[in-house]
């Protein structure tokens, strides 16, 4: 505790000594140009740590990725471009599976041989979907259909989360040929219980095959895909509930990397926006972590369901122009 | 199924982790959380760093902070200033790197490229391990996401 307290006062801490030290640049910015946009810009960047360190934290209660909340609330209430917002919502993603990734992956819970074969299909399909993104978005008109099909997705992700149920150890009578032959198979030590649970996957083929579209929806919109790595990992192919969240998250530091690379090479990653949102959202995870014991999960949820019906549907009306 | 507490906890201790990590981590997993480990560490010092240059203003940005903010509202016309900069598509922002906005673009690449360093470290053992399967896999990984990494694959701007 005493340690994680002392990461996160160092992180804050070099947030402030960021800010005050980024003085000159700011004086340079508003002596070059009179605009009223120019005399606040350093707001957007304080604004964007301040709501993505709220964000860290509703996202931790909530049991859902930053990602999936950081794409749909910066595009809808902050100024900047779609690409943008997408590049930097897979780079938050990515920082916040590459922080988790070392400890799932050494508790065990996080497993190798099942994220490989799926990583591979997943990460094919994010480079796609990151390039039709990017591709789509330079059409005429193509920033309001991937604004209004962000909103779409992103209510399909609140009905998912209505909906879905979670299984902590689903039945699987017989492991398939695919994971049999790929031995996609485990242990792992479930200390509630203190028991360890052997567990294996079946319908592997349909799985592998869904991650197309999982990569796909991620590198278009530059979300996390937790919110359907999970049901799929978990009821489709049958990992007991840990091991596909754990798996899951772990995922994210793979396909969100291949789709990266496209918003990098294409010019999108802008680190006036990066930065901040990675700083406040992996603050704000510390924080929700802290904070997890002492608050009701039921009552997150919910205002996360809310925050993500909000932001989907002003999305929507953004990109039908009822709403600027 | 080669994954058995014993193996599994001899490779934990090889590896410098705990003994009770876990009862099913393998070898390379263990092997690729590690440098997983040491890598993403230095990534977010890295950019925390590369963001006080840039933002102290130590190194002067290539692109000032007020056309970048007159621009970040619309994807094409921030691209057509990177064009008229000298940015191009893939790695053309690398010759930058005394200024400080793009010297932020290098950590945030390294980051981008933890993955690949991973999986090129684990493919030895695999082999190793007679998994022809998984190091097959693991190189066709490494492709996918050198390809994605070396520009060639861009699409929009």
């Amino acid at each position: 505790m005493t340690r994680r307290i002392t990461v996160l006062s160092t992180l804050f801490t070099a947030f402030i000594f960021l800010m005050v030290l980024a003085q000159p640049v700011f004086a340079s910015s508003n002596s070059s140009a009179a605009n009223s946009s120019t005399t606040v810009w350093w707001i957007w960047p304080l604004l964007l740590f301040v709501v993505t360190l709220a964000m860290g934290i509703v996202a931790v209660l909530g049991g859902v990725g930053g990602g999936v909340l950081f794409t749909p609330i910066v595009g809808s209430f902050f100024p900047f471009g779609m690409d943008f917002v997408r590049a930097a919502g897979l780079l938050v993603a990515l920082s916040g599976a590459l922080a988790a990734g070392p400890g799932l992956l050494k508790k065990g819970l996080a497993d190798l041989r099942l994220a490989i074969p799926v990583a591979l299909i997943a990460s094919a399909g994010s480079i796609g979907g990151a390039m039709l993104g990017l591709w789509v978005s330079k059409l005429p008109g193509g920033k309001d259909i991937i604004q209004v099909s962000l909103g779409v997705v992103i209510l399909a992700i609140v009905l998912i989360m209505l909906m879905a149920k979670k299984s902590e150890f689903p039945e699987v009578k017989k492991a398939d040929k695919l994971s049999t032959a790929l031995k996609i198979t485990g242990v792992y030590h479930e200390p509630t219980t203190n028991q360890s649970i052997d567990w294996k996957i079946h319908r592997t083929p349909t799985g592998l095959f869904t991650f197309i579209f999982i990569g796909l929806l991620a590198g278009m919109f530059g979300l996390g895909a937790g919110w359907a790595n999970v049901p799929v990992l978990n009821l489709l192919m049958g990992a007991p509930l840990k091991i596909s969240v754990a798996t899951s998250k772990f995922l994210l530091s793979i396909t969100d990397t291949s789709a990266a690379w496209v918003y990098i090479n294409s010019g999108a990653a802008i680190p006036m926006i990066i930065v901040p949102s990675i700083i406040g959202i992996m603050l704000g995870s510390f924080i929700g972590v802290k904070l997890l014991t002492k608050t009701k999960p039921n009552i997150i949820k919910i205002i996360v369901i809310f925050i993500l019906i909000v932001s989907g549907s002003t999305s929507i009306l953004k990109g039908l122009h009822i709403m600027k | 199924m080669a994954k058995t507490t014993e193996v599994s906890k001899q490779e934990s201790v090889a590896l410098g982790a705990p003994e009770k990590v876990s009862v099913s981590a393998t070898e390379e997993q263990l092997l690729y959380s590690k440098i997983l480990d040491i890598c993403m560490k230095i990534g977010l010092v890295g950019i925390v760093l590369s963001f006080i240059i840039y933002a102290s203003g130590i190194l002067p940005p290539k692109i000032s902070i007020d056309e970048v903010i007159s621009k970040w509202s619309d994807a094409k016309t921030y691209n057509t200033m990177l064009s008229e900069n000298g940015i191009h598509h893939g790695w053309s922002w690398t010759q930058f790197y005394a200024h400080g906005d793009f010297l932020n673009l290098f950590p945030i690449a390294f980051l981008a490229g933890i993955t690949i360093l991973c999986y090129l470290a684990i493919v030895p053992v695999l082999f190793k391990k007679k998994d022809a399967v998984y190091a097959v896999l693991a190189i066709v990984e490494v492709l996918i996401l050198l390809g994605a990494a070396s520009g060639l694959i861009a699409a929009g701007h």
